[in-house]
């Protein structure tokens, strides 16, 4: 068998699996966040909390609640990575310095699991297992009540009001997040993921001397960084490491939590505002882009176009020999169009359009199928926009669902797809016009200069990978970095949750002849026209000068 | 604007506390308890598949090791030991520049890109090297005869398998420096093989310290013989 043919077949098992996980999954999740029942574990953690889980929020007191935990976030992870020196079970790492603290404590809260250190050099136990994975858990669950309220916003009431926040937080983590994760760390463990809680020890090797390991919770931490799109790595070489992806089983299940919930959510989506077709059309724009990047990603990896891999005869450098080029492309794909950023293969050592791909993939906003909760509402966004388009071409008052898109809410709207190219555009040109940043790239030219738009792509979106090379540990990238991470997180959020709220107070419209129908191909077709466009514009002459000016040269 | 501060200042706390009870769920509760599970059910695979060979524990069956020849004096990069099979290059392991209590495991990719002169070069050393140790009397390997895997660093630089044309390509080497039948050198290779899982999944592979094993195994039991 070819490796070309495996790799097919590897994607065609990949969507059977998450084809038979959406309808079950998605539908759970329907009734999680619909449920007006309370788990007696929850009834103890809202009272732990203080909170009432059945009071209705408007927007503002939602967001308000978001931010306040977000915010607690922050200054807990960073607290416990600059007390690290004192704490136990830190296996003598010493406390984070804190350009270094502050960004990875914005980068876990934010989703976006950028790393400018590496995990087995820096991170004890204690810092891995209480502060990074609780935030992997609890940053999901903000992505995914976000989505869930926005939905609501556009479920038939006029109320004004998109749940409790806290619920669907608590909900998030006790009935979605923990069950699936207790499994899958399950799972990777018997195909040989670490877990354990040794200290470092040594190893005894085969020509005589030993090795040094670290051991760790790493299945549990492996496999919720995954699920919850969060992508930070219990070590340096991420999901590359044997002992966080040992087997070519073990990669495919690890990009299947990857992409799982993103997709099934549009199923929820569909389920909630009682129309299925609705979220088929939003699932089927988001898999085309996806089966798209994918079959493009596999083409210019298996071509192997560059000086070097044409003289070692294939695009093996930063790739692991169990996975090949086939298992290594069909994640570098799901890692960069959702938020994750785990990486099982090191992006700077693929071909000039397979790190183009991928960068292009993260410049979409992360929406085909996106992250946890912020793949949805950025697609939902998107779909505001593409029935706004249409209906300016014939003159109609657009609406969606059912509800208007006046003025306002296409305000919001555009402000949204907006942050994250002001970000990424405008600290990736402060970067190149200042002298000393670019000393930290690796690769010169084209392909030094991909490094940095890369380093803001993936930390504005909240993906968190990175074109390696880049030596980010230094105050300007921690700081800007970490920077355009919490605004590229939280300012879409308070923009969606203003939108969610606008579209709340609205009566729902009848349908008539001259309404869109969106839950047609003509409209997934619309939609994905206006995100390619959009994204397209936005950053095509950035992409010239890096990715594509290194692809065409080679 | 006293009531504003105060209401922030109750709001922070409802979010500290949210955290702190998740944070017992999540960061202890559930890798406990995991943990507990995973030794019971899988404990060799939850604490680093060691393998053993004459009762030792000579690694890890997931990571690689070099097998050079011990370092002369003002020496730097090790020379490889030929007796052995060797595994994939690495060139992009970092140092360790934060613990220096220990000498951890690091891993870590080269990150150079296709274009990069000094990745060419590497790519051509390597080839060339390798062209150059596994060319025998009798067998005479040409650039072409070199597959990818074995010129290139992996994402880990931990890589414990090479493809089964690059353990192929050293068999003669191998059985020459061991003075055993190439024959029989090809048959432990071939034994050591992995094709891909359920015949599709990842690419066939070669574990380097397993294939090591099994030859030490047969040259002592072949010296005990004679």
């Amino acid at each position: 068998m070819s490796p070309v043919l495996a790799g097919v077949l590897q994607l065609l098992a990949l969507i059977a699996a998450l084809a038979l996980a959406y309808r079950p999954l998605g539908d759970y999740m329907a009734r999680v966040y619909s449920s007006k029942k309370h788990l007696r574990a929850e009834k103890w953690i809202y009272k732990a909390i203080g909170a009432d889980p059945d009071s209705e929020m408007r927007w503002t007191a939602y967001l308000r609640g978001l931010l306040a935990f977000s915010a607690a976030g922050v200054l807990f992870l960073y607290l416990l990575q600059r007390l690290q020196g004192a704490l136990p079970g830190s296996l003598g790492f010493k406390s984070i310095d804190p350009d270094q603290a502050f960004n990875t404590a914005a980068s876990f809260v934010a989703n976006t699991n950028w790393q400018s250190y590496s995990g087995e050099q820096a991170m004890g136990h204690v810092v891995q297992t209480a502060g990074l994975a609780v935030q992997n858990f609890v940053s999901a669950a903000v992505g995914i009540a976000v989505a869930v309220a926005l939905v609501r916003g556009f479920a038939p009431s006029r109320t004004g009001e998109l749940g409790n926040f806290w619920a669907d937080l608590v909900r998030g983590v006790v009935r979605v997040l923990l069950p699936i994760s207790v499994l899958g760390a399950l799972v990777l463990v018997a195909c040989g993921v670490l877990q354990n809680f040794s200290g470092i020890h040594e190893v005894g090797q085969f020509l005589g001397g030993t090795q040094q390991w670290n051991g760790g919770a790493i299945a549990t931490q492996e496999v919720i960084k995954l699920l919850g799109t969060n992508g930070g790595g219990y070590f340096n070489a991420n999901s590359a490491h044997p002992f966080e992806n040992p087997t070519p089983f073990s990669n495919l299940f690890e990009i299947f939590l990857i992409l799982v919930i993103p997709f099934a959510l549009t199923r929820t989506f569909g389920r909630m505002v009682g129309s299925i077709r609705q979220g088929y059309a939003i699932l089927a724009t988001m898999a085309t882009i996806w089966l798209g990047f994918t079959a493009l990603m596999m083409w210019t990896e298996f071509h192997h176009g560059g000086p070097a891999f044409d003289l070692a005869g294939g695009a093996m450098e930063g790739k692991e020999t169990r996975f090949g080029i086939g298992g290594s492309s069909i994640f570098a794909v799901a890692t960069t169009l959702t938020s994750t950023g785990a990486v099982n293969s090191f992006h700077s050592s693929y071909t000039g359009f397979g790190g183009g791909i991928q960068m292009l993939g993260m410049q979409l906003g992360e929406i085909a199928p996106g992250g946890v909760g912020s793949g949805l509402y950025g697609m939902l966004v998107m779909a505001i926009i593409a029935v706004f388009i249409a209906g300016l071409m014939v003159g109609r008052t657009p609406e969606y669902l059912g509800k208007k898109i006046g003025t306002r809410e296409i305000k919001l709207a555009a402000c949204y797809i907006l942050v994250t190219p002001a970000l990424v555009l405008g600290f990736t040109a402060v970067s190149m016009a200042l002298s000393t940043p670019k000393d930290s790239m690796l690769n010169s030219g084209a392909h030094g200069f991909s490094e940095i738009l890369y380093a803001y792509t993936s930390g504005a979106n909240n993906n968190g990978s990175a074109f390696g090379g880049l030596s980010a540990d230094t105050d300007w990238f921690n700081t800007t970095i970490g920077l355009a991470m919490l605004l590229g997180r939280f300012l879409p959020m308070v923009f969606v949750l203003a939108l969610a709220g606008s579209l709340a107070e609205q009566t729902p419209v009848p349908k008539t002849a001259g309404t869109l129908r969106t839950e047609k191909p003509l409209f997934t077709g619309l939609l994905a026209g206006t995100i390619m466009i959009i994204t397209g514009l936005t950053y095509f002459p950035a992409l010239a000068l890096g990715p594509l000016a290194e692809g065409l040269a080679s | 604007m006293n009531n504003s501060v105060g209401n922030t200042a109750r709001l922070l706390g409802a979010g500290l506390r949210a955290l702190l009870v998740l944070t017992v769920i999540c960061g202890v509760l559930y890798p406990l308890t995991v943990t507990g599970v995973a030794q019971t059910l899988f404990h060799a695979k939850a604490n680093g598949s060691e393998i053993t060979s004459d009762g030792k524990v000579v690694g890890s069956e997931l990571i690689a090791q070099r097998y050079d020849l011990p370092l002369e004096k003002g020496q730097t990069t090790p020379t490889p030991d030929l007796r052995w099979f060797q595994p994939r290059p690495s060139n992009g392991l970092g140092e360790n520049s934060v613990n220096t209590q220990y000498k951890l495991l690091l891993s870590g990719a080269t990150n150079l890109s296709g274009a990069n002169k000094d990745l060419i070069k590497q790519v051509r050393d390597a080839k060339a090297a390798i062209i150059k140790d596994n060319s025998t009397a009798t067998h005479r390997l040409t650039p072409s005869d070199v597959p990818a895997d074995a010129v290139t660093s992996s994402g880990s630089g931990l890589d414990p398998h090479i493809s089964p044309a690059y353990a192929d390509l050293q068999v003669h080497r191998v059985a020459e420096r061991n003075h055993v039948s190439v024959a029989r050198v090809q048959k432990l290779v071939d034994e050591n093989t992995d094709g891909r899982s359920l015949g599709f999944m990842g690419e066939p592979r070669v574990n380097v310290l397993r294939l090591n094993i099994a030859l030490r195994e047969l040259t002592t039991r072949d010296g005990d013989g004679s």
